[in-house]
């Protein structure tokens, strides 16, 4: 048998595979905190419990509406995007003229209610969502077994990354996105309602954290404090790439799940905190993250 | 049912008062101060936590409210898993509410802190959330006794059971932090002591939110068994990881050694059927078990876990202790409480050792198919009946200065 550093090629094929997997859903919540940050310089530490958020709708419309994973996957991003908005509209707009600590507390504290009101209902033990039918069962890839869901969380989270690209670098939307917070009082000057844009896109971002929590609901146990946990890892992974670099975010995340996943065949003791270490020594080297601008 | 319960309860409050008047003026500040610490928001919150409190008001309650016509206080707070603010918060209890017992005590860390602190005051504590056999045995204090379960009988139930049903072969995956190593070295020690084999092990870091790759690991093994040395989120995480990437299909098994009832309800029985897991009580192990959890489950909606379970049976016995000896003085209840067998709806066989250990029957369980359950909170089949003098640790091995000196 072929070995890579003690560890059967099989093994580590596998690793790299589940690293892969995760990294996905790195990459889906770093682009969502990217996009927020680097069009509107808000830093939404509420971003882990949308996702958490997210999960809870499915898994309740589930339970009192019947509403299947499908139908969640394409409503919760909407309904989760629009309590965003309203948070922009009604709270962060207020303080958008503050330093951006303000709005790092204000979304804080909206993180904490969100997840001790869930605690005071629901309990911390969390509750399973059925994998969806037609997702059931895996493949046998000969190295490892691969749950088909998984795989279609990989294909969903790629696609959804890259889309997010196309939109922001490519078309006209992305372009007065783009511009509008580059000098927003120019493109109002030019007839672009700039507010308007503002409060979809903090919608959006916060929509594509509901989509991830929506992906995840079926693969761990649906808690109020699974968003906190994730959240620290994601902004690392944010900074490691470059605040405010879409596609820096979205690499990065691939990349992170590949170390995470190395890391834990080889050493697992340091599994959680082998991505704080990249960050330091990313900071170190190049501060401003490895597909950020030098500020 | 309840209507007679409750006489009974009353005439026992009744017969108590009666006997101990006069003794009145012997309980500290004329009232009984219960505080209850315990992680009320966290990890280990559905265990314990607000249905913990929920247990013990309960007992106060049935038990009248007052002892000896001195009133009976309840406080609580939350230690959110931490050493320091659990032992911050016995000691503002010592020192500004006069507190004679502090009840719940979860998370190992902050046991330890806490105990050393009710030894330092010279008061009493009942741990009954606590894993760590480390608390009777090289922690151990004459100011607390632990009332429900610790990783020795987890080991010597579960693991024994399923190297004797030939799982011969074992592959650990363990928290990486104190209750994880001990655990591990437990069923490490009754594995090897039954012919068996730890074929290899994981330390993961705590908490771990995806089990995926260890789980692979575990697969690529060969081990007959996955054992799981972990708790709380952690064992739920891996157990459904281990569900969708075919573990049982492939031949192989998984034992988790510390679960709780909230983490099967949670889980659901399809991902869990079929796992062999000890517990100190089950509510529908009987009559008894039955009409309490049912009133129980009146008040909170959900079924008691062991523990819950556990801080009623402990605070009925203190307050019973308490009225019989007239005294609230932690040393003469610690001593009586000892003498007097524990037999109640939680307990069965049980006495308090003199390292503070409340030895008492265990249950080697299996958890139901979704088939064979009739309802949310049925669950477990008990399977055997673990003796209380087999289940904990012997004496002879015991490490804590109250025996060895």
């Amino acid at each position: 048998m072929t070995m890579i550093f003690g560890v059967p090629l099989a093994v580590f094929m596998g690793q790299l595979m589940l690293g892969l997997i995760n990294g996905a859903f790195y990459a889906l919540l770093s682009l969502g905190l990217a996009v927020i940050f680097g069009l509107l310089k808000i830093v939404n530490f509420a971003h882990g419990a949308m996702y958490m958020l997210g999960a809870f709708a499915a898994l309740l419309g589930l339970q009192t509406l019947g509403l299947n994973y499908w139908l969640a996957l394409l409503l919760v991003p909407l309904l989760v995007g629009g309590l965003g908005m309203l948070i922009e509209r009604y709270m962060l707009r207020r303080i958008a003229h503050l330093d951006h600590l303000y709005g790092l507390l204000l979304t804080f504290g909206l993180a904490l209610i969100a997840e001790g009101t869930l605690i005071n209902f629901f309990g911390v033990s969390g509750s399973s969502y059925p994998t969806p039918t037609a997702l059931q069962g895996g493949y046998n890839l000969g190295f490892m077994f691969l749950p088909i869901y998984r795989a279609w969380v990989l294909l969903a989270a790629l696609v959804v990354c890259l889309g997010t690209w196309f939109i922001i670098e490519r078309t006209r939307l992305g372009a007065y996105l783009r511009a509008g917070t580059e000098n927003s009082a120019l493109m109002q000057a030019f007839g672009v309602n700039v507010p308007q844009l503002v409060t979809l896109t903090y919608g959006f971002g916060v929509a594509l954290a509901a989509f991830a929590g929506v992906l995840a609901a079926p693969l761990y146990p649906v808690s109020p404090t699974m968003g906190s946990s994730l959240l620290i890892v994601v902004f690392a992974v944010v900074v490691i790439g470059g605040m405010g670099s879409i596609l820096g975010a979205v690499l990065t995340g691939l990349g992170m799940g590949l170390v995470e996943g190395l890391t834990k065949v080889y050493y697992p003791e340091a599994a959680n905190t082998v991505i704080f270490l990249v960050m330091v020594l990313v900071l170190l080297v190049r501060p401003a993250g490895l597909f950020g601008k030098e500020a | 049912m309840t209507f007679n319960r409750n006489t009974l309860v009353s005439s026992i409050a009744l017969t108590a008062t009666l006997m101990a008047t006069g003794a009145q003026a012997q309980m500290s500040d004329n009232a009984v101060r219960i505080g209850y610490l315990a992680d009320m928001s966290g990890t280990y919150r559905d265990l314990a936590g607000p249905g913990g409190l929920e247990a013990l008001q309960m007992a106060v309650e049935d038990f009248g409210g007052e002892v000896n016509g001195a009133p009976i206080e309840v406080s609580s707070a939350d230690d959110r898993n931490s050493a320091d603010v659990g032992a911050n918060t016995v000691r503002e209890w010592f020192d500004t509410q006069n507190v004679d017992l502090v009840a719940g005590l979860v998370a190992s860390s902050v046991v330890i802190a806490a105990t050393k602190v009710i030894e330092d005051n010279n008061g009493l504590g009942i741990v009954s959330g606590s894993a760590a056999s480390s608390i009777t045995n090289e922690h151990c204090t004459p100011n607390h006794i632990h009332w429900v379960y610790d990783t020795y009988p987890l080991a010597n139930g579960t693991a024994k059971a399923v190297v004797e049903q030939g799982g011969d072969t074992w592959f650990m995956l363990t928290a990486d932090y104190a209750f994880g190593h001990a655990l591990e070295a437990d069923v490490t020690r009754v594995v090897e002591d039954n012919g068996g084999e730890i074929v290899g092990t994981i330390r993961h870091p705590f908490p771990t939110s995806d089990f995926s790759s260890y789980i692979l690991q575990a697969q690529g093994s060969g081990a007959k068994i996955i054992g799981l040395a972990n708790a709380g989120a952690d064992t739920v995480n891996a157990i459904s990881t281990a569900s969708q990437f075919g573990v049982v299909q492939g031949g192989q098994q998984l034992a988790g050694l510390l679960i709780f009832l909230n983490d099967v309800h949670a889980m659901g029985l399809e991902d869990t059927q079929g796992l062999l897991l000890t517990t100190g009580w089950y509510w529908d192990m009987d009559d008894q078990s039955r009409e309490w959890a049912e009133r129980y489950f009146e008040r909170t909606e959900r079924m008691p876990t062991m523990v819950q379970a556990g801080i009623y049976s402990s605070t009925m016995h203190y307050l019973e202790t308490v009225a019989e000896e007239g005294t609230d003085d932690p040393e003469t209840i610690r001593a009586a409480m000892a003498e007097r067998p524990v037999e109640d709806f939680f307990s069965r066989n049980g006495r308090i050792r003199e390292d503070g250990r409340m030895v008492h029957d265990m249950y080697l369980a299996r958890v139901k198919s979704p088939e064979e359950s009739t309802g949310e909170w049925d669950v477990y089949e008990i399977l055997s009946t673990i003796p209380a003098e087999e289940a904990f640790r012997p004496l002879a091995e015991s490490q804590c200065e109250l025996v060895t000196n």
